[in-house]
């Protein structure tokens, strides 16, 4: 099987095997869970019950906001003790309905489809996704049956499964791929069916041979390519996983479907697999809990809503000596300031780094190495767009296409004066943004 | 309350690359050759060496003084321009004149442009250019290495220069040290006779002829650039590109006339086309930051050095060529941009602040 890649991008330590070889378990549900209305892209959802109201594990407790947003449901049957302002992983505070455990897991019943699934038709299936509360699980939570729902004028004919997972430190996907491969391929089938894609391709880095047997087997006898791609991080990113298994380069401005292509995480496939087949809602994800702080790392299968505190606690996992917690793989991830916050449909790790490996260095001189250029996957100068950036040369910084970044890090990463790019660029994002509304 | 967690935007890993690293790693890379240089002319190159280091980080920490910037002598791009510009001039320059080069390199051609990474002419060639055209004489007095003392040297008489920087038969006047034409420069002097009896390649390869400190084993600098390209450090397309072209113009006008011009192998491990290429045309700041604007920078390079050296009034052209292609760095860079990911057009840079 030849390897496939993209231009661009950086080789970090994956140290990945601390945890790969872990088989997923399952983690005691806390006493209080703590679920934010907005764990997606879009419109936050908003709550069907009410205070004191006694919920079973899998009802709905929130509806969908707007076309673009998510329901929420119960991970645990209990009481709403709360409905109130939560911090959340992005740092912000977010309405959030807090539910006590009653430690019973009592169960609403799901009615799926079983394995008939292909009688229904399109808007049957697209429905049971958006009403299992369905989201980008690779880390973007972007709602998944509105990237079902394409315009009628775009023809999308290959689906691609990312299982690239290309962030460091991180095992979750790799463990679904080995653990529940069948539901990863029926789920990519499933999503052909619905969006009458002929294609299905799912990408797997090389350093996953394990899931790319246990895929391939899964996907004996159906016509779907299992393909090998190169150890290269950003591999995962949207627009290089589809120039990587397809050799073709998303316009610039433009989306996925505009080149025929939906790209969908392995998470997502096995939760529309489980969604459509079963009934069952989302209520829980693999977390891959690990760093060098982390004295047992492990993959875990968390209910969505459980204090991050909680999951440390049972890693034998001390924030003392402070060093950096990250929600989210190395690379992307977000610095959290306490461990108060929960864990939501997009957390695919918690990343606990011991203090001598959180250190920032300070920014010295730009020597124009060159490095950030190589480096970016999306063939952008960050360390020109860094230097517009402070500079507030927002009209020069639009002009080099700031608005590109997708803000994968690659060239922060690479670069040998420590110079926080990513950080300018999204202020020169921010301010192309702030720039374009006072205009309107 | 504990010790707060730290905060910070992503990315939270780092390549583990660093500018001291960088720096001090092109300096290791130099130091066989520059440990060959001691050997082989003694004193002379190391004090010269010694001397032309010491005043680049002297000046680099005064600039630092002056300007009240943090200290940035430890980064050692200082300590390597010193290097640089201590194995681009004779060995036994007088001391005082590599103070003076360390002054031009560090303080005028970077530290009033705003320090590391502002500077658009590389510092030691601005350094050794400029005493070059002040100290014709001291810098084109080249020592014989004390293992050929008192050798017919390439079947020439080892020779001395007078203070007029005449050529004189060794012996005949008085002489404060035994110098030689290099070989290049016998080649500019004597033009097509010469060329049958320049020394072989192997005696360039292993540098066992005069020339300026830097200039002598080809070899050991090829392996040091070679070390460079391996580590990473550099990137092949500027030395590809310099070497491919310095070779190809030879070998043309080599075939044109053989009796006039020098063949690409003399060409490529004389003078300091091993040390341009490797570890003067690749320095990030003054070279261009996109590879088909650094293949270009290099192919520049290499047809000024040799027209230069064939048909220009000095005998070398290296550092030249390389300031020269400095000076056009921006123009490349505007012309060589990449296109954004699934753009049409190429971005416009803009004035680069």
């Amino acid at each position: 099987m030849s390897i496939l890649t993209f231009r661009g991008g950086i080789h970090p330590r994956y140290n990945k095997e601390r945890t790969a070889a872990l088989a997923t378990k399952p983690l005691a549900a806390p006493d209080e869970l703590v679920l934010p209305l907005s764990q997606h892209i879009g419109a936050p959802a908003v709550a069907t019950v009410s205070v004191g109201d006694t919920v079973l594990r899998g009802q709905t407790i929130a509806q969908p906001g707007g076309f673009v947003s998510a329901a929420i449901h119960a991970p645990v049957s209990g009481t709403v003790s709360a409905i109130e302002p939560r911090p959340t992983g992005n740092g912000t505070l977010g309405d959030a309905i807090v539910l006590a455990n009653d430690h019973q897991d009592t169960e609403t019943s799901y009615s799926g489809l079983g394995e008939d699934w292909a009688q229904a038709d399109a808007a049957t299936l697209r429905d049971m996704v958006a009403r299992a509360g369905i989201v980008g699980l690779g880390g973007a939570a972007f709602p998944s049956h509105v990237k079902l729902a394409p315009p009628p004028d775009r023809t999308i004919d290959t689906v691609i499964i990312n299982g690239a997972e290309c962030e460091p430190w991180l095992t979750a996907d790799h463990r679904l791929m080995l653990e529940s491969a069948t539901a990863v391929v029926s789920g990519l089938r499933i999503i052909q069916h619905i969006l009458g894609a002929p294609n299905g391709v799912i990408g797997i880095e090389a350093n996953k041979p394990d899931a790319l047997r246990a895929i391939s087997q899964a996907a004996t006898g159906t016509p779907i390519r299992v393909v090998s791609l190169a150890v290269k991080y950003p591999q995962g990113g949207e627009k290089q996983l589809i120039s990587a298994c397809l050799k073709r380069r998303v316009p610039q401005g433009k989306l996925p479907m505009d080149v025929g292509v939906v790209v969908h995480n392995t998470g997502t496939a096995a939760a529309i697999h489980r969604a459509v087949v079963d009934g069952r809602p989302l209520l829980e994800r693999i977390v891959t809990v690990t760093g060098t702080a982390v004295s047992q790392p492990a993959n875990y299968w968390v209910r969505l809503g459980t204090p991050v505190a909680h999951v440390l606690q049972h890693c034998q996992t001390e924030l003392t000596p402070a060093g950096k917690l990250i929600l989210g793989g190395p690379m992307m991830g977000i610095a959290q300031k306490h461990a108060d916050i929960p864990v939501v449909k997009s957390t695919s790790g918690i990343l606990v780094l011991q203090p001598k490996d959180a250190t920032t260095r300070p920014a010295s001189p730009c020597i124009r190495c060159g490095r950030c250029v190589d480096a970016c996957p999306m063939f952008l100068v960050p360390q020109e767009l860094g230097a517009f950036a402070r500079l507030r040369m927002i009209p020069e910084a639009r002009a080099a296409a700031a608005l590109d970044c997708m803000e994968c890090g690659s060239c922060a990463h690479a670069c040998p004066a420590h110079i926080p790019l990513v950080q300018l660029i999204r202020l020169a994002k921010a301010d192309i943004h702030a720039a374009a509304r006072k205009k309107m | 309350m504990s010790t707060p967690l730290i905060v910070s935007a992503s990315p939270h890993a780092t390549s583990g690359a660093t500018t001291p690293k960088i720096m001090w790693s092109v300096v290791l890379a130099l130091a066989p050759a520059t440990a060959y240089a001691i050997w082989l002319f003694g004193y002379p190159a190391l004090s010269v060496i010694a001397a032309t280091v010491f005043c680049c980080v002297f000046f680099e920490a005064l600039c630092g003084l002056a300007m009240r910037r943090s200290p940035t002598i430890t980064d050692g791009s200082a300590a390597l321009t010193g290097l640089i510009l201590a194995l681009s001039l004779p060995p036994g320059l007088p001391l005082w004149i590599c103070a003076v080069g360390a002054f031009v390199a560090i303080v005028i051609s970077k530290a009033i442009f705003g320090g590391l990474g502002q500077n658009p002419f590389n510092p030691a060639m601005a350094g050794r250019v400029f005493l070059l055209i002040a100290f014709p004489a001291d810098l084109t007095r080249w020592l014989v290495p004390q293992q050929h003392a008192g050798d017919t040297l390439f079947g020439e008489p080892v020779t001395a220069l007078d203070a007029q920087g005449r050529i004189t038969e060794y012996g005949l006047t008085n002489v404060d040290a035994i110098t030689a034409a290099t070989p290049i420069g016998l080649l500019r002097e004597k033009g097509a006779n010469i060329v049958a009896d320049l020394p072989g390649n192997i005696e360039f390869l292993l540098g066992h002829i005069n020339g300026s400190a830097g200039e002598t084993s080809a070899f050991l600098l090829l392996a040091g650039g070679i070390f460079l390209l391996i580590r990473r450090v550099i990137a092949w397309h500027i030395p590809v590109a310099y070497l491919g072209t310095v070779a190809l113009f030879a070998a043309i006008t080599h075939l044109v006339d053989p009796s006039a011009y020098a063949g690409p192998a003399f060409h490529l491990l004389s003078g300091g086309v091993m040390m341009g290429a490797w570890f003067i045309a690749t320095d990030y700041v003054t070279s261009p930051m996109f590879p088909k604007g650094r293949i270009l920078f290099g192919v520049g390079a290499g047809i000024l050095t040799m027209v230069i050296r064939l048909w220009g009034g000095y005998p070398e052209g290296v550092s030249f060529a390389v300031l020269l292609m400095n000076a056009c760095v921006p123009f490349f860079n505007a012309w060589t941009r990449p296109k954004p990911f699934g753009a049409t057009t190429a971005t416009s840079g803009g004035p680069q602040p």
